[in-house]
């Protein structure tokens, strides 16, 4: 990664970020464009699945139980990674699992690594720890690259070079490959990924990964990729460290037959993805010969102790929230100022942050819905950002806009005080009402009312006058 | 568990803060319960009649971009031979236990005794059998076991031909799964069509850093 990487700490508030990414036609049209293409192929994978319910019901209930039971499960997995020759660490926090990581590869030896795509790597800002203790990260995925080498980041969960097009990754390569002659076909740009990590494979000797599920029952660990770089970084290096979510556990094996049937479908809009590597331990005849997992907490106990936010920890980073979210799609990933963007980053990011940060991004939806139809774990996202919204209002204590609020359900309890508002009201607005009966501005922070949207003047007849004045059989 | 980082407390902190998190200690039974109570209504066993499963396999495979022929047990040396001349395949890695009977003669054939990445580099292509198949979504499951090998094997040569016998076809992905599950602990790569990528503006693009070709024979 770059160095400049979304820190939702400094980040800006989400209004003021997504109104400069909205003035960028090029990065809204490349958003459309992609994420409009995902939703079509999720959309035809998904309608030939006739028990599509049923598995986001199983999935669903599968997570809830494994956050349910996530001591038990995560001691099983460790157990049982241990005894096929794994060697498990426990981080509390972002900072200590940087620090395992930093000296897990100096340890073996290699001032290089080859990286698989991992969003907890990205979360933990990993690269800029490595490079600071000397280290050079390679990404290996695609659009990990595209993302490194432009010194750019990413911007959404599962093809995070999303908001660039081909021209763009062109003018990228070109100019860090040192190849004047590149095409912009995809498949030259892929080509040309592929001669310049060919090298990098066959000499590293150390792979840093994420996981997408640990298998309690077995010790095992399942990837999923499309591209192949996640397998030669799981098989090529002598040392192979992974960094997990203390929520990435399942409980058994045959649970995969659940995740591996909504994941795809779910993400990529594939029946299956390319490549899923299941492995367990260390097997003397194949792959690393030193294999290490750190689990990592970074304030999911938080999230696991809010008993109506618990469900954000269920997510599997299918990525579905993002391309159906009608906010997203207009914004891109950056205006999100996290890794997680999107819907699931709404919730997520703030309660990463334990509130302390991010505290506008329950903000940055409609509640329409959207995300929770196309969660495969059916989460629902629209509850959990009433619930943080709620949070974030009690932070704040009293400010301007509660006090109002409070006022208005005053006003709105007693039939008295409403009535005296709606003669208050009629005489109030009388200087703001255009000649077409329409008010176009209000004051101070009704204002906020009237910036995109135009006020009807109030009737000079309420409802409760014409209901009183009208006959007992209705006319 | 002991590490060499001097994380034993981090171990014990966050298992103490999930189980006040969640107000309580969980145990293998009340986790067995719990699991057993899982609502599973989703289609395990296949529906279809065997011959529509294997089309469908046919099917999903060429969806993805991968050739596949049919061809009887004592034939498949006659297909793989068609198929490597097809593509213009001379040097190919063997992992050891490959059937003998289904290689073709004219072929010369590098059995895998632990060759190096960059030896692999330099074959044009690698010839297995698989653990088993899925047709619903055109799965290939490979794992290391005799006819099968090393995970690199099938990942650094850029042509994979793979054959999958009939028996070995199942119709969905719980019926795959369940015949896993007594050998869970291989090493398992599930192949679903070659290497691809749809990181550039969503489009698929075949073959990044996996093998760019895949053949499939269905014997039986």
């Amino acid at each position: 990664m770059s160095g400049v990487g979304l820190d939702p700490k400094t980040a800006p508030l989400f209004p003021i970020a997504a109104k400069t990414a909205m003035g960028n036609t090029q990065l809204r049209k490349n958003v459309r464009h992609a994420t409009d293409l995902i939703q079509a192929k999720r959309a035809r994978v998904v309608g030939e699945m006739p028990d599509w319910q049923d598995l986001r019901e199983a999935g669903k209930q599968i997570r809830q139980h494994t956050m349910e039971n996530l001591d038990f499960y995560l001691e099983e997995f460790e157990a049982n990674c241990t005894r096929a020759g794994g060697v498990v660490h426990w981080a509390r926090d972002a900072a200590e699992a940087r620090r395992i990581i930093v000296s897990l590869v100096k340890a073996s030896g290699s001032e290089e690594v080859i990286k698989i795509k991992s969003m907890t790597t990205e979360e933990i800002q990993l690269n800029s720890a490595l490079e600071e203790a000397g280290i050079h990260p390679f990404e290996t995925d695609l659009a990990e690259l595209i993302i490194q080498l432009g010194e750019d980041r990413p911007s959404h969960i599962v093809v995070p070079a999303l908001h660039k097009n081909r021209h763009e990754i062109r003018e990228i390569f070109r100019t860090k490959m040192n190849l004047p002659d590149l095409g912009d076909q995809p498949h030259d740009l892929a080509d040309a990924a592929r001669m310049f990590l060919r090298e990098k494979f066959l000499r590293v000797k150390t792979g840093v990964s994420g996981a997408n599920f640990l298998i309690a029952e077995t010790g095992g660990v399942c990837i999923t990729e499309s591209e192949g770089n996640g397998r030669m970084c799981l098989t090529l290096p002598e040392t192979l460290i992974a960094v997990a979510g203390i929520d990435k556990v399942i409980p058994r094996y045959q649970d995969l037959e659940v995740f591996l049937q909504l994941l795809p479908r779910s993400a990529t809009g594939e029946r299956m993805n390319p490549y899923n590597s299941v492995w367990t331990g260390v097997n003397a005849a194949d792959g690393p010969q030193i294999f290490h997992v750190v689990l990592m907490d970074n304030a999911r106990t938080e999230i696991l102790a809010d008993e109506e936010a618990r469900q954000t920890l269920n997510c599997i980073r299918c990525a579905a929230c993002q391309n159906a979210c009608p906010v997203y799609r207009q914004t891109g990933g950056h205006a999100y100022g996290s890794v997680y963007a999107g819907p699931i980053g709404a919730i997520l990011t703030p309660q990463l942050q334990e509130m302390h940060y991010a505290q506008s991004l329950p903000y940055a939806s409609s509640l329409c819905g959207a995300c929770y139809e196309v969660c495969p774990v059916k989460i629902n996202i629209p509850e959990v950002l009433i619930h943080l919204r709620n949070k974030v209002v009690k932070q704040k204590g009293l400010s301007a806009e509660a006090l109002a609020m409070r006022t208005m359900g005053m006003i709105f309890r007693s039939e008295r005080r409403f009535r005296a508002a709606q003669r208050l009201g009629q005489v109030a607005e009388t200087p703001l009402v255009r000649k077409d009966g329409w008010i176009g501005w209000l004051p101070g922070q009704l204002g906020g009312w009237t910036q995109a949207r135009d006020l009807k003047k109030m009737p000079k007849e309420t409802f409760r006058d014409w209901w009183e004045k009208r006959g007992k059989n209705g006319n | 568990m002991a590490t060499n980082t001097g994380t034993t407390s981090a171990r014990e902190e966050v298992l103490h803060r999930i189980r006040v998190a969640k107000d309580g200690v969980a145990d293998a039974t009340s986790s067995q319960l719990g699991w057993n109570g899982i609502e599973r209504r989703y289609q395990h066993q296949a529906t279809r009649p065997r011959e529509a499963v294997l089309e469908l396999l046919e099917d999903r495979l060429r969806d993805y971009d991968a050739r596949v022929m049919r061809a009887a047990y004592h034939d498949v040396r006659a297909a793989a031979a068609k198929m490597l001349g097809d593509r213009g395949t001379r040097r190919i890695v063997v992992p050891p236990g490959l059937i003998t009977d289904w290689m073709p003669s004219d072929i010369e054939a590098v059995l895998d005794e632990g060759l190096t990445a960059t030896e692999l580099d330099r074959l044009d292509g690698v010839m297995t059998g698989a653990t088993l198949a899925i047709a619903e979504t055109g799965t290939l499951v490979l794992q290391n076991a005799a006819g099968q090998g090393r995970r690199v094997i099938t990942l650094v040569p850029d042509y994979h031909l793979c054959v999958v016998r009939v028996a070995d076809v199942v119709e969905t992905v719980p019926e795959a799964i369940e015949g896993l599950r007594m050998t869970a602990h291989l090493a398992t790569t599930f192949v679903s069509g070659p290497s691809a990528t749809a990181d550039i503006e969503m489009t698929r693009i075949k073959g990044v850093h996996g093998p760019r070709f895949l053949d499939v024979i269905l014997a039986g």
